[in-house]
């Protein structure tokens, strides 16, 4: 299903794709890609960061217990040959790889995998990727300090780990980013590894210039036979998006991640249009309304923002392009996405109408938090402020930086915010962020809380069946879109730009840039050594 | 001079410890916190933790003691983001930086100070206004647009120059860099050496030099250049103030892996023994080229004495 929404939204990219699977892999070449957002890379201990950004390399660098898998839409084992459900879908047996060999050449145990999850969830140092860890059985009492060991992590034998869950959810999502990347146990511990990282993937760590670049070589005793490809791969930092441009169209970049001005000028151009490709990424983009702000906590005034905002125009006139109009949360991407359902309408009559109704015949006035980002910050809120104010909603704004907006959005401390929040690539996981036992600051930002939104959650998330579950989770979606406690503004267009003598690029809803090294390769006409 | 020179110094201590203490205040007031920057999902009680661990719940005063204990034995503490020595850090990045800096000084120099020469010898002429359409044109322009151009002629279009990173360290990368960050000062390096010149040629001291019959190759050698380096060197001095301030832009358009780069992402990312560490590289930095400034002054003129 996943597969053919791709097909529907990225048709160019796949044909790029195909064409490049009817040819046979070179060995060798240089792979080189970017690191469009922004700054430097975070830091080489890919456990602490949570910036895609840093993943770029990762990908190249580590493993993980599953990896998604952009053909199928899903994530799948990686480090486990078999994984036996059992216990009522709450115990996983994973049969590990007994061919996977860390870049130091020690083989991967069981001990490395209980090991690094232990690490991820030390409570003193806050590594992002414990949220997903803290789905295992006694992992939130190791992070609080209570226990020294996980308790749902059992080794069986050297290849063999019992992992107990909390909730009946599907592991795979929970481990495939880097944040959950696999270290060799004890090497990890050591100074030296945040300077030289070692990990389990196609490429050893080589370089690393902050600031500039890293680079990266073919490990040869990687587990999949003929794989990887390249004989390098060079990750260069470019923030900015111009420079970016020229070095693309000067040959020297292989790919780059085109923002809405871009957009347009790559389709324009007809020896760049062939470039493109691009895909639904699982974010949402998304004004959230506080319910203890009396206007929103009324139901009837976050759908009249919904009414009075010409969410079309905004889309093609602001963001050119380069995104897909939202009809509630979960993305066109999400296995769970209902492709019935329609986008509120602009409709400004309808909008008084019921600004009327909940007793704000002359609207109201809100302060509205936002950053100064291109496809979901000021701009926006600049164009959407005279379209609330025609239906006599007034809107100051209330600029910050990122950093200080995510702090805003945890902490509660808006009346109204805008955002891009990751809305995949598990419909259950992300729609668990509305669910009112989630706290504010873990994802539930709007404090969403609605008795029978949290019944048919719950529902969804014990249904074995997975025809069952997908009907109960769009549901739920549906709900969500009626109680409307956010405007819905779109989901992201990832574009990029590739050269023709790239291939295997996936394209990968979760983040486009994150591209499994491995399956990448280029062709004798790459000018890069 | 060695007296001048230990005072100096001295000098410098209540200015660096100045410059800590507004750090430390104004990154103990700014909104945001190193555990959001590092998980949008971290626990409550984690923060906590993580807060206590990097010593974050001490009051102000407590950690600025701290802070300045560990920089007397020379460690600027660890990086919140990356977890490494901020030494270490600030070492990788200072190198590219200065790199950076002396060349984009030096093509300021070698370019600035001869135009504005030329144009003083001949005020009003074809030169002198070509020269002064330029100098007015490279400081107007803006460093983010003309880094752009350079990329797109010498790289794109002509294919002479990688259009971006660091490479090997080599001038072919640092070229462009260096340009896009060497053409304001190069501008006001001419204005002021013709301003200087166009002075020192109505002095007294050039008039009686003239009226005793020295050539005018002679009096512009010795006379005229000499006093007009007093001041190009003044100009010289403050300029690298401002080009450690501007290399940010420069870096980050070229992905160059300097300093500057550096404190930009620590300051978004909360990193404050970080952005505490890059801060004080660049003062220090900065007093220390202010002091070879000074020493250099004696140099070129004995007037000027170390008392």
């Amino acid at each position: 299903m996943m597969f053919r929404m791709i097909a529907i939204v990225a048709a160019l990219g796949l044909a790029l794709a195909g064409s490049a699977e009817a040819q046979t892999p070179r060995k060798g070449g240089t792979i080189r890609m970017t690191a469009p957002y922004g700054s430097s890379f975070t830091s080489l201990d890919i456990h602490t960061t949570q910036r895609a950004q840093d993943e770029i390399y990762a990908k190249a660098l580590h493993r993980s217990l599953y990896i998604w898998n952009s053909a199928e839409g899903k994530p799948v084992p990686e480090l486990a040959k078999e994984v036996v459900v059992s216990g009522g879908g709450l115990v996983y047996t994973f049969k590990l790889r007994d061919d996977a060999y860390f870049h130091n050449g020690r083989k991967m145990t069981a001990d490395d995998v209980i090991w690094t999850y232990n690490r991820i969830m030390d409570g003193t140092k806050a590594y992002p990727g414990a949220r997903f860890v803290r789905i295992i059985e006694g992992a939130a009492a190791v992070e609080k300090g209570q226990a020294k060991e996980i308790s749902g992590l059992k080794k069986i034998d050297d290849f063999t780990v019992e992992m107990k869950l909390t909730e009946k959810v599907d592991p795979g999502f929970y481990f495939f980013t880097a944040l959950t990347s696999i270290y060799p146990a004890d090497e990890a511990a050591k100074d030296s590894f945040i300077q030289h990282p070692i990990g389990l993937g196609p490429f050893k760590f080589v370089e690393h210039v902050p600031g500039s670049r890293i680079v990266l070589e073919r490990w040869d005793r990687f587990y999949k036979p003929g794989k990887p490809y390249a004989d390098k791969v060079i990750v260069s930092i470019m923030g900015e998006a111009a420079a970016r441009d020229v070095a693309f169209r000067n040959k020297e970049i292989d790919t780059s991640v085109l923002g809405p001005a871009q957009y347009v000028a790559y389709q324009a151009d007809p020896n760049l249009k062939g470039t493109i490709v691009e895909v639904a990424e699982v974010f949402t983009r998304y004004m959230g309304m506080n319910p203890a702000f009396k206007p929103f906590a009324d139901k009837r005034v976050r759908q009249a923002i919904n009414y009075a905002i010409d969410t079309d125009l905004i889309i093609n006139k602001l963001v050119k392009g380069k995104a897909y109009r939202a009809t509630s949360w979960l993305p066109l991407t999400s296995p769970a996405y209902d492709k019935t359902m329609k986008p509120y309408p602009f409709d400004p009559a309808k909008a008084k109408q019921l600004l009327a109704e909940a007793g704000y015949p002359q609207g109201f006035e809100f302060e509205w938090t936002t950053s100064q980002n291109e496809s979901w910050g000021l701009p926006i809120v600049s164009a959407v402020i005279p379209m609330l104010d025609r239906v006599g909603i007034k809107a100051k704004v209330k600029q910050v930086e990122t950093a200080v907006l995510a702090e805003v959005v945890r902490t509660g401390d808006y009346q109204a915010f805008i955002y891009s929040q990751q809305s995949g690539p598990d419909p259950l996981a992300a729609l668990k962020c509305f669910h009112s036992s989630t706290p504010q600051p873990a994802c539930n930002y709007m404090n969403f809380k609605n008795a029978e939104f949290d019944k048919i959650l719950d529902e969804a998330g014990q249904a074995d069946d997975a025809a069952k579950r997908t009907q109960l989770l769009q549901k739920a979606n549906a709900l969500l879109y009626e109680e409307a406690p956010v405007w819905f503004f779109n989901y992201n267009k990832a574009v990029m730009a590739v050269q023709p003598w790239l291939h295997g690029i996936q394209l990968n809803p979760t983040e486009l840039t994150h591209q499994n090294a491995e399956e990448l390769w280029v062709d004798e006409t790459s000018p890069a050594k | 001079m060695l007296s001048f020179l230990i005072r100096r110094l001295l000098q410098t201590i209540p200015t660096v410890l100045a410059v800590v203490l507004l750090v430390f205040v104004l990154f103990s007031v700014v909104p945001g916190s190193i555990a959001s920057s590092m998980s949008d999902d971290a626990d409550p009680h984690v923060e906590l933790r993580l807060k206590q661990q990097l010593g974050l719940n001490d009051p102000v005063y407590v950690r600025f003691g701290n802070y300045i204990a560990k920089l007397t034995t020379g460690d600027f503490g660890t990086s919140f983001r990356t977890r490494e020595p901020v030494t270490t850090m600030v070492a990788k990045r200072a190198w590219p930086t200065l790199q950076l800096i002396f060349t984009a000084m030096a093509f300021s120099v070698l370019l600035g100070v001869p135009l504005g020469f030329i144009a003083a010898l001949r005020p009003g002429g074809l030169v002198d206004s070509a020269a002064m359409v330029l100098a007015v044109s490279g400081l107007s322009i803006a460093k983010f647009w003309l880094g752009l151009v350079l990329m797109y002629l010498f790289a794109l279009k002509l294919g002479w120059l990688p259009s971006f990173g660091y490479g090997d360290g080599g001038l072919k990368y640092l070229l462009l860099p260096a340009i896009t960050l060497g053409v304001s000062p190069m501008a006001l390096f001419a204005r002021t050496t013709r301003a200087a010149v166009l002075e020192i040629m109505t002095a007294d001291f050039v008039r009686t030099a003239r009226s005793k019959g020295m050539s005018e190759t002679r009096v512009v050698k010795w006379h005229v250049m000499r006093n007009a380096l007093v001041i190009i060197l003044t100009t010289v001095g403050l300029q690298f103030g401002g080009l450690m301030g501007q290399a940010v832009v420069v870096e980050k358009l070229f992905s160059w892996p300097g300093i500057g780069s550096l404190l930009v992402d620590s300051v978004l990312q909360r990193d404050i023994p970080a952005v505490q560490g890059s801060i004080l590289v660049v003062v220090l930095a900065f007093l220390a080229l202010n002091l070879l400034i000074d020493v250099l002054y004696g140099v070129i003129d004995p007037r000027i004495r170390y008392a």
